[in-house]
């Protein structure tokens, strides 16, 4: 395929991975902040190519995972709520709430549909008159406009019967809040190429001017990553830090000017809370107020306000996603927790980084 | 979930478009996309077209990356 092949060339990758042996001349930790790049880089084997000095960790970019679970106990209420159908993308079906999962809803009967796009459930919606579609909308800058869009062309057509459950984040806010924290140590990240088509590569500037922490913005390919790695340890080996984009086929300096009227237009910037990461100001968005008639947190405040909070869960995930507990160090991994019997949404998406070494690193 | 996969735009109809991957279609919008023709790439996500793939840009990543290989020490 045309933009893939190329970029999986074997021969260039043995002499990428040479090249890097050559670079890594002391111990250099990179975060591949995207859980898109967590699969690649698992599903390439690529961890295994890396010289021994370079250490990959995942970081907090897959949106499944980072998704609070009183905000996923709270779409699952809405289930429950007469006429509902729940539209998700499939990734969330088998992550557990505190006492549920969309999965096993759908078996006891609840209307739960998969779909591949937020368009998709406003398409659901116009044919099930007489049901209420509410989409889950999960994701970060990338999946956004998909949601935004599927927001305004409800408005358009006054659907009566469609809303979103909004808890969409975003990811600058949530880079700064990790690096600010300082818990963990990272020489340099790989930043989310398909995120950044959207805000612009310029959207880092802030990490290298103010945590002195190298950046690549990569794409998803085993030879884009290994670009972004050795971008990283070029810099480091030079004693700079900048962000170098080495996606530039997909990605541009500047954030794309009409997804972001779009995203202005429809979410107005707020505070969300990440698995993980607790409350971040400003990493998440809410729809305005003029489109309030789509906004599910709006239509169904009583009914969410009856859920209880979740209570405490072993689930080690939050240190997972904050880079500073690998999933083999946590207790449960293949242990009480499985991709079978998954008991934290790391396990469960097939970008969460306990996945991902569940499949391609075990044994 | 920001996997996004790129597709060749095969028809065009105002911002909807079909895009082909391997001979599977599927419709997209080009709403984010000012400027985007007939046999261009462009990388969809959940049905909407986030960006189109510079032919240029990754001929010239691949001479990059060409070159690094060569320079293999």
């Amino acid at each position: 395929m045309k933009f893939i092949d190329e970029f999986r060339d074997k021969g260039l990758v043995r002499d990428l991975v040479r090249r890097l042996g050559h670079l890594a001349t002391g111990p250099a930790t990179i975060m591949e902040v995207c859980g898109t790049h967590t699969m690649a880089a698992a599903r390439f084997g690529l961890k295994s190519l890396l010289p021994s000095q370079v250490n990959l960790v995942s970081g907090p970019g897959c949106p499944v995972c980072v998704t609070a679970q009183e905000d996923l106990d709270g779409f699952l209420a809405l289930g429950k709520e007469p006429g509902v159908i729940l539209a998700s993308f499939g990734d969330m079906l088998r992550v557990p709430g505190t006492a549920t999962s969309l999965e096993k809803e759908r078996a006891a009967g609840a209307m739960v549909k998969v779909v591949y796009s937020p368009l998709d459930a406003v398409d659901l919606a116009r044919q099930a008159t007489g049901k209420q579609v509410v989409f889950f909308g999960v994701g970060f800058e990338t999946t956004m406009p998909a949601t935004a869009m599927a927001v305004q062309l409800a408005a358009a057509e006054k659907l009566p019967n469609f809303s979103v459950f909004c808890v969409h984040k975003t990811m600058p806010g949530a880079l700064r809040a990790l690096l600010a924290a300082g818990e963990v140590r990272v020489s340099g990240l790989l930043c989310p190429g398909h995120v950044t088509t959207i805000i612009g590569a310029s959207a880092y500037d802030f990490i290298p001017r103010d945590f002195r922490i190298p950046c690549a913005v990569t794409g998803f390919e085993p030879l884009d990553l290994l670009l972004g790695i050795e971008s990283i340890l070029h810099q480091i080996s030079q004693g700079q830090a900048r962000v170098d984009n080495v996606y530039p086929r997909a990605v541009q300096v500047q954030a794309n000017p009409r997804a972001q009227a779009l995203l202005t237009e429809v979410f107005a910037a707020g505070d969300a809370k990440w698995r993980g990461l607790g409350v971040i100001p400003g990493s998440g968005v809410a729809i305005r107020e003029k489109y309030q008639q789509f906004d599910a947190r709006t239509r169904y405040a009583a009914a969410l306000a009856q859920v209880p909070p979740p209570p405490p869960s072993a689930c080690r995930c939050g240190e997972v996603l904050r880079g500073v507990m690998r999933p083999r160090e946590c207790p449960l991994f293949d242990q009480a927790c499985s991709p079978a019997h998954p008991l934290g949404p790391c396990m469960v998406s097939s970008e969460g980084a306990c996945a991902a070494v569940y499949r391609y690193e075990r044994g | 979930m920001c996997l996004a996969i790129p597709m060749r735009i095969v028809e065009i109809e105002g911002v909807i478009g079909v895009a082909d991957v391997d001979g599977v279609t599927r419709k997209v919008r080009l709403d984010l996309l000012p400027e985007v023709y007939l046999g261009d790439y462009v990388l969809v996500h959940a049905g909407l077209a986030i960006a189109r793939v510079d032919a240029g840009e990754a001929e010239e990543t691949l001479s990059l990356l060409r070159k690094l290989a060569d320079e293999v020490y």
